[in-house]
């Protein structure tokens, strides 16, 4: 029934949240594969749930009702601490707003992972500096985030997502916060690490300049998959995404 | 493969003494109510050991001296009387403390979501999270129980100097006075660790979206 080369498979998924009295259905029943090694953009427009979906998909949220697997084990019988190691080991997260850890240098925040993933503190020191080095920091490793442009504190977390070499990076809105240059040079940076590295990039986004390295899109509308494209279908309805919002 | 994060007590350490250290002025904020508290408790019972060891020493220049100062040194009755007022002045001063450290340690949770929410996404567990605040108020409560007990036992001295000259040294032992403060730094230490609990539970249960949901 399910491939082999699935590393995040939804189901069913529904969630509901509570508004005082009233029960909002913010997805209402999602099914989705990802494939192993893609780039995936979940598209749409705000309020449409892609965050809750991510979310869902990224262990931090419970759903309602329906599965997540990721790697074909189903999330939500993972108990606290197995889901801690999967935060830790299988996925890293990216999100809008940067979240380094200001009171930590760049290099702390990257090595932190690794000391909750049990390594000795000299091998994450060298991976830590490694990792900087792959996004470009490689001399501002001793620098706080308030030292560090969004663009250098959103590459530090990029690192920071790496850190575990997860099989999933987790990026919500990455480009939100950035400028027009700034947000490009992240997405190149995530497609290159997508292609050396084989990791699967999931990406909440409605920047449309992430459907170029997208291989696949997946648009979100009202809480259901509106459509799902892969990239060569994606180059030719180009011409109907402005309309799109 | 052991499915299991750890974070390493010596790391935990590390990462508490820097958070202090990053935030020295906030840190200080937090530990001044509990200085001023060990510091009033130290200041009453050093003054007490002196006191007393004037009293008990037999010395009648030093029993004038008392007398001069207001001290009925007839009447046993008064003496425990003042135990029993000054007992309660600083169960109250301790109260006080308490509940300024608890809400200056919520405050700072709040400030942290943030920061917390972070950890937890990058697969710190509740009881990381909870060890590091506790390490933290445990750092604030040793040093700042230190700084007041230091305080507490400079003051009583002087102010003992200033009533009673050299006279107040009849009977009073250094000893009783390391007693005082250590006593003190204990109740300090402790004190900072009970007004810390309460906040650092609702950290450490926190889940990472609704951290993650608060906006700065």
């Amino acid at each position: 029934m399910t491939e082999p080369g699935n590393i995040v498979r939804v189901s069913k998924l529904t969630k509901n949240f509570k508004m005082g009295k009233m029960d909002v259905e913010v997805l209402k029943g999602i099914d989705l594969e990802i494939v192993k090694g893609q780039y995936i953009s979940i598209m749409g427009p705000s309020g449409s749930g892609k965050s809750t979906l991510f979310n869902m998909i990224g262990g931090l949220d419970k759903p309602t009702s329906g599965k997540v697997y990721i790697d074909e084990v189903d999330i939500s019988q993972l108990d606290a601490y197995e889901l801690a190691w999967l935060r830790c080991r299988k996925i890293g997260y990216i999100f809008q707003t940067f979240n380094i850890i200001q009171v930590m240098t760049a290099l702390e925040n990257v090595t932190l992972p690794m000391v909750f993933a049990g390594m000795n503190n000299d091998d994450a020191v060298q991976k830590g500096i490694e990792l900087l080095d792959v996004v470009g920091l490689g001399d501002r490793f001793q620098h706080k985030p308030f030292e560090l442009s969004g663009g250098q504190q959103q590459r530090v977390a990029v690192a920071r997502a790496l850190a575990n070499d997860p099989a999933i990076i987790l990026a919500d809105e990455p480009t939100g916060n950035l400028d027009l240059t700034t947000g490009e040079e992240i997405i190149k940076l995530l497609k290159r690490l997508s292609l050396e590295r084989g990791v699967t990039i999931i990406s909440a986004t409605h920047d449309f300049k992430m459907l170029n390295v997208s291989d696949q899109v997946v648009w979100i509308r009202d809480g259901r998959v509106d459509k799902i494209e892969d990239r060569n279908e994606l180059s030719i309805s180009v011409g109907q995404i402005d309309d799109r919002g | 493969m052991d499915r299991q994060v750890v974070l390493p007590f010596l790391k935990s350490l590390e990462i508490a003494y820097k958070n202090l250290r990053v935030r020295f002025f906030r840190s200080m904020i937090t530990t001044m109510s509990l200085v001023l508290a060990i510091a009033f408790l130290t200041f009453v019972g050093v003054t007490t050991d002196i006191i007393n060891g004037m009293l008990d020493s037999g010395n009648t220049e030093a029993h004038q001296k008392l007398t001069q100062s207001g001290y009925d040194i007839d009447s046993v009755q008064s003496r425990m009387e003042s135990d029993v007022k000054q007992r309660w002045i600083i169960m109250l001063s301790l109260l006080v403390c308490v509940v300024g450290i608890v809400n200056a340690q919520l405050m700072a949770v709040t400030e942290r979501f943030r920061e917390i929410g972070t950890m937890k996404c990058l697969g710190a567990l509740d009881r990381f999270i909870l060890r590091l605040f506790l390490l933290e108020a445990g750092i604030q409560g040793l040093a700042g129980a230190a700084i007041g007990a230091v305080a507490g036992c400079f003051f009583a001295l002087l102010n003992a100097f200033f009533r009673f000259g050299t006279l107040f040294l009849t009977g009073f032992y250094w000893s009783d006075m390391a007693a005082a403060a250590g006593v003190a730094m204990g109740v300090g230490s402790l004190l900072s660790l009970i007004g810390v609990f309460y906040p650092a539970m609702v950290a450490s249960r926190m889940q990472p979206v609704e951290a993650m949901r608060i906006e700065h």
